[in-house]
């Protein structure tokens, strides 16, 4: 055994080892913002495996949509909403956990059905390495390129919805209590505070 | 990854002064096999970076010391050394032996996480920089691509620490931060989209070699002005500099997400922010500035003077002027962030994510747009 192929060994078993628990450490710990912080370890191990299979810039995608985008948002989220809420106790929780976790263990065993009985091309084809990228990007403009229209499309509507609610001035009702918005808050924010003294 | 990452220190263009390969022949003459040599290299270049990175740490602290005493008509450090020059060996011998406070009710863990997760990401990133044609330790594919993927970490540990800390001026601070960081991201990976379509290349060392055709008149600054622009300020945002420092903004947060830090743990916030300022110099040099390259092109002198370009000598010569050159056009642009530090005002919030969203982001993408109609219609000036 020659020292790359050891260590990629010894990532290999590090990194799963810390998907898994950081996975389950995800589901099971009762603590809402450790479960966020593992869910961006666990996003970075996925981007080490990718690594692992020469594959340097969906790692690098990885990391910045999944680590830097998507968990900096939940993130930001629950630190934002921080309210200190007494939960009720639900009825039947270990009824309910039960039947999740059975279904759980079904889905695991499932995967692993379809991970025995598949005849795997082991070795896989070659990986390409450094000009992966252009690879990708020719097949995004090729024979891909309606599924990223698409995305794009998708992109432009999440956009103009984020805009027409930050723009409260488009929208004349609370959507939740129905009241009418008071139109001038737009146009108080910006008055200029600090000179408006004269009028008493 | 680890079959890609090619160690290769200093090794000049298509010859045999590589660096990795004398050190492997010298310790395969002493008798060792190449695999053992192979693994004594490797952390070679990683230490020799790292070191680089820390002593210009130390000369960006005193540089800043300096600068802000004679903008405010001060004489600054005098007493430590000739001119003070062993001051930030003084502040860091400070940090080192203070007292390591954790609150009491504090998250400890995530509390001692958060600095190592701000600080680790930075010096990742210097994997990166080139000083010279193969003087970097590894010419990735994905080059800058790396950096603004690594720079994506850095609010999670500042969202960690300012959470940890139990205190809600830390809070906000992180909060802040993380705002910050995410909204500049995006012009500035749109800034640097616009060089990587021109150069038909995300690594660096591509991106440079584009660059030093014709000597300075083939910078990108000249070729992408708004874009250097957009690039600057986005970098000085996501520095945490002066005209956006909104995290540790002291008079309205204490200190921000640093407020309850103390010794070592504050001292890896500090390192981290000037590692980060020096390399967005650096990047800013590799990507606007011509990196390692001489305003006059190396090979016209070297031809008028009858000399081959190829000569050993010649080609220490070159890899010499090209550290000179990366580190000089470096810290010209830690000058002048310096400067801006100690002689701008504090935007708001509200007018930093509006200069971020409503401006930038717009300008950045006209820039791209821009760039991409150039390189149609000149593609010899614009690359083709």
């Amino acid at each position: 055994m020659t020292i790359s192929t050891s260590t990629e060994l010894i990532c290999f078993l590090i990194l799963s080892s810390v998907i898994v628990s950081g996975a389950l450490g995800v589901v099971l710990i009762e603590n809402i913002v450790y479960s966020a912080f593992l869910l961006g370890g666990v996003f970075m191990s996925v981007a080490g495996l990718y690594l692992l299979l020469n594959a340097s810039f969906v790692a690098a995608a990885q990391v910045l949509v999944y680590v830097g985008a998507v968990n900096v948002l939940i993130l930001f989220a629950i630190m934002l909403v921080n309210k200190q809420e007494e939960l009720k106790p639900i009825k039947g929780l270990k009824i309910r956990r039960f039947f999740s976790g059975c279904v759980c263990a079904g889905l695991l065993a499932l995967l692993f059905r379809v991970d025995i009985t598949t005849n795997w091309a082991t070795p896989g084809p070659k990986a390409i390495g450094e000009i992966a990228t252009e690879r990708i990007g020719e097949h995004l403009f090729t024979d891909y390129l309606l599924p990223f229209e698409l995305a794009s499309v998708l992109l432009l509507m999440a956009m103009i919805g984020a805009i027409v609610l930050a723009r409260r001035d488009v929208i004349s009702i609370e959507l939740e209590s129905k009241d009418s918005i008071p139109q001038n808050i737009i146009k108080n924010s910006t008055d200029n505070v600090l000179l408006d003294q004269s009028s008493d | 990854m680890f079959t890609t990452l090619k160690l290769v220190f200093i090794a000049v263009v298509n010859t045999g002064l590589d660096l990795e390969v004398s050190f492997n022949h010298l310790l395969q003459g002493m008798g060792l096999p190449s695999s053992i040599a192979h693994l004594l290299w490797l952390p070679l270049p990683m230490l020799l970076v790292l070191t680089a990175a820390l002593i210009g740490v130390l000369v960006t602290v005193w540089l800043e010391r300096k600068i802000s005493a004679a903008a405010q008509q001060r004489v600054g450090p005098e007493y430590a050394g000739a001119l003070g020059i062993l001051q930030p060996m003084a502040d860091g011998l400070k940090l080192l032996v203070k007292e390591d406070i954790i609150p009491q009710k504090a998250d400890s863990l995530l509390f001692t996480l958060g600095p190592i997760l701000v600080l680790i990401p930075v010096i990742l990133s210097w994997l990166i920089v080139p000083f010279g044609q193969n003087l970097l330790i590894s010419n990735v594919g994905i080059g800058i691509f790396l950096w603004i993927a690594l720079s994506s970490i850095q609010p999670i540990g500042l969202l960690m620490s300012g959470y940890a800390s139990n205190n809600k001026y830390s809070l906000l601070g992180g909060l802040r931060a993380a705002a910050q960081s995410i909204s500049y991201e995006i012009p500035l990976a749109l800034a640097v989209l616009a060089v990587v379509m021109m150069s038909n290349s995300l690594s660096t060392v591509d991106i440079v070699n584009q660059q030093n055709t014709a000597g300075l008149f083939s910078w990108n600054i000249f070729r992408q002005p708004v874009g250097f622009l957009i690039f600057w300020i986005c970098a000085l945002a996501e520095c945490e500099r002066l005209p956006f420092d909104l995290p540790e903004a002291e008079e309205e947060l204490v200190a921000g997400y640093q407020t309850e830090y103390a010794g070592m743990k504050f001292a890896l916030f500090y390192l981290g922010s000037y590692i980060n300022l020096i390399l967005s110099s650096l990047l800013v040099s590799i990507l606007y500035l011509g990196g390692w390259g001489f305003p006059i092109p190396i090979e016209l002198i070297t031809n008028s003077l009858g000399q081959s370009p190829n000569a050993p000598v010649i080609q220490i010569l070159a890899a010499t002027i090209g550290i000179i050159m990366t580190v000089f056009k470096t810290y010209f642009l830690v000058f002048l962030a310096i400067l801006l530090r100690w002689t701008t005002p504090r935007v708001r919030i509200d007018q930093l994510l509006d200069l971020g969203w409503k401006f930038l982001l717009p300008i950045a993408l006209v820039n791209l747009l821009f760039t991409a109609a150039l390189k149609l219609a000149f593609p010899i000036a614009f690359g083709g």
